[in-house]
């Protein structure tokens, strides 16, 4: 008998030596491997179908019009349920121009914001900055709308889109009545809801930057703006250029807050205090009434149309903010 | 990744420490303007709680939660079948959405590492950025017009849909940042593969799960527009899930575009509600994990 021993294999701590005991099984246990495989494969294989499924339903359901009109559904001004002549124009023009005024606001906007709380931010403040942006992103969009509705196009109307009107009316861009309703509105409140998109996405690119591409930069005496610029942007442009996509994807198919605001007239005006419509508000204002298969057929097409945009617009931001953030390694709480 | 070292320019005249005014006054600019638009940015929601707090504190009250909408004209009323029925398609949607969102997590994480696993990611990102009416479009066409009727089982899977690529991805992080080791370890004892995952590698990453859950829950909690064609909304009470159902979000927005000042001070006292609801599960996913998740859910 030696004197030393090894400790019993129990000290090593009771996962060591109760787990297999109690876990390992009948022989049997074995053979439900491929089995379990194939039930987790059938949860993630569900986000495919799912995807090809509304593609499907929304193609077959729209076919009618797709039939009727071809491509002058996309070029035709005039939306006339009652006599049967469906043109998307004003309803793409409408969602295009909202998206825009919302991304030339948003996007200086949630960039400085991005930059503020990665190289600026007091540490003590990060967190909180970072929760309240995070906040921002979880109001739904409904209260958005009641917002934008009772509160923020009284304030534009009486404010904004007179001062405007005085000062760039000759652009021809900001004429007409200040109803404080229409797409200058819609635009502010998309604004309002992609910057935390944008500004989160930006700060995971911009965090992506190593920390040595920076002090090389400022060791050469770079002053801090100038270190953003040259180590930080200029190496996450393409990242930041994903994450402005995405914020245009999320404005291009948001739905409650621009109905609620943005006028629901179906015309093409040069000014943008003018009322509108988009894609995604005339689904919401008309599809419950829709009578008669054409309508319906339409109203599905616009969908489609809504669908095609948004998926060729996410898979493009996707691959832009993978191309830089990839690889890199799960950060602790930033 | 190259930084031209001439692109420092040294404009100006010198000045302390060498850094010409120029410089100095552009990067003071430049510094400025981050702070504003961090402040421009936290503005709009400071407003926004402001004025729901205002507004929607006014018009709460105990009838709020038990009595269901008068018609036009009469006071008082609440909204009591509405939160009823956005809870009773809350849960179906969890009790779909949670499991498969959670079971496509396991696979990408565990099986998922190759080029199939980058196709189902690519899809679950692209999934989440399809605009919820589009949704609720396809969910009508696929589910109201064959079972013939509105149904609160329809808006539950239409919302289900919204919830799983979030909670997919999240699990999925969260699996991933289980040390390689501890399944080695299970794995040389001959467990076998799934019981791995099942008793070791998930109670691991139970509470990052969970966080994945409940912001999945919150994304969905305040949708409108997947409802509008499903669910539909009810004046009344109902508890079947096979017929239409109110929404509080529905309500919100039925009562927000009325004419009416009395809905419209339903709808601010229902968006209390629900920003409460929701602004509660963000805020403790904030407190029990220091992580931020945010990134999964855009």
């Amino acid at each position: 008998m030696p004197k030393f021993q090894f400790a019993e294999p129990r000290a090593l701590g009771p996962v060591a030596v109760a787990a297999p005991r109690r876990v390992v099984g009948p022989r049997s246990w074995r053979s439900a491997d491929p089995g379990f495989r194939a039930a987790m494969a059938a949860c993630s294989f569900s986000l495919l179908v799912t995807a090809i499924l509304i593609f499907w339903e929304l193609l077959s359901q729209s076919k009618l019009s797709l039939h009727q009109f071809g491509f002058r559904f996309f070029a035709g001004m005039n939306w006339d349920p009652v006599s049967g002549d469906f043109g998307a124009l004003p309803f793409i023009y409408g969602t295009l121009v909202s998206s825009l005024i919302a991304l030339v606001v948003a996007v200086p906007l949630a960039l400085g914001s991005a930059l503020f709380i990665t190289e600026l931010c007091p540490k003590r403040l990060k967190g909180t900055v970072s929760f309240l942006l995070e906040l921002l992103a979880a109001i739904p969009s409904v209260i958005y709308g009641l917002w934008g509705i009772f509160v923020l196009s009284p304030l534009l109307r009486q404010y904004a889109e007179t001062w405007l009107e005085t000062y760039f009316g000759w652009t021809g861009l900001f004429e007409g009545p200040p109803f404080g309703i229409g797409m200058f509105a819609a635009g502010m409140i998309l604004a309002i809801m992609i910057i935390p998109i944008i500004g989160s996405v930006a700060r995971e690119v911009v965090l992506a930057v190593p920390m040595s591409q920076r002090e090389g930069v400022l060791a050469l005496g770079a002053t801090r703006w100038e270190a953003v610029c040259l180590a930080v942007l200029r190496n996450a442009r393409t990242g930041i250029l994903g994450a402005v996509i995405l914020g245009l994807g999320r404005a291009l198919g948001e739905t409650m807050a621009v109905t609620m605001v943005i006028g629901n007239t179906p015309q093409v005006s040069k000014s943008l205090l003018a009322p509108g419509y988009s894609l995604a508000s005339v689904i919401a204002n008309e599809f419950s009434e829709a009578t008669g298969d054409l309508y319906l057929s339409a109203l599905f097409e616009i969908g489609l149309v809504l669908f095609l945009i948004t998926l060729i617009v996410n898979g493009l931001a996707r691959v832009l903010v993978w191309s830089v953030t990839r690889g890199m390694p799960a950060r602790a709480n930033v | 990744m190259k930084t031209p070292v001439n692109a420092i320019r040294c404009t100006g005249w010198a000045g302390k420490n060498g850094i010409g005014i120029a410089r100095r006054l552009r990067n003071n600019i430049a510094m400025g303007a981050m702070v504003m638009s961090a402040v421009l940015v936290i503005a709009p929601l400071i407003m926004i709680l402001t004025y729901l707090a205002a507004r929607g504190a006014g018009s709460l009250n105990w009838a709020f939660f038990t009595h269901i909408p008068t018609p036009v004209g009469e006071n008082g009323g609440g909204m009591a079948n509405a939160i009823a029925g956005s809870g009773m398609i809350l849960l179906i949607a969890s009790a779909i959405g949670m499991p498969i969102g959670i079971g496509s997590g396991v696979f990408l994480a565990e099986y998922g590492r190759n080029r199939l696993g980058d196709i189902l990611r690519f899809t679950a990102d692209v999934l989440n950025g399809v605009p919820s009416i589009v949704l609720g479009v396809t969910a009508y066409s696929l589910l109201v017009v064959t079972q013939k009727h509105f149904s609160a089982f329809a808006g539950g899977v239409a919302l289900a849909i919204m919830m799983i690529p979030t909670i997919s991805r999240s699990t999925e992080e969260m699996l991933l940042m289980v040390p390689h080791s501890i399944r080695e370890a299970a794995l040389g004892l001959g467990i076998p593969r799934w019981r791995t995952i099942v008793s070791v590698v998930l109670p691991a990453a139970k509470s990052g799960i969970v966080t994945g859950m409940m912001l999945g829950f919150s994304r969905v909690a305040g949708e409108t527009a997947p409802l509008l064609f499903t669910a539909f909304g009810n004046q009344f009470w109902n508890w079947s899930p096979t017929r239409p159902t109110a929404a509080l979000p529905l309500q919100i927005y039925t009562y927000a575009i009325s004419p009416f000042d009395e809905w419209h001070r339903m709808a601010w006292a229902g968006a209390l509600v629900l920003i409460l609801l929701i602004v509660g599960t963000v805020a403790v996913v904030r407190l029990v994990t220091a992580r931020s998740l945010y990134k999964v859910m855009v």
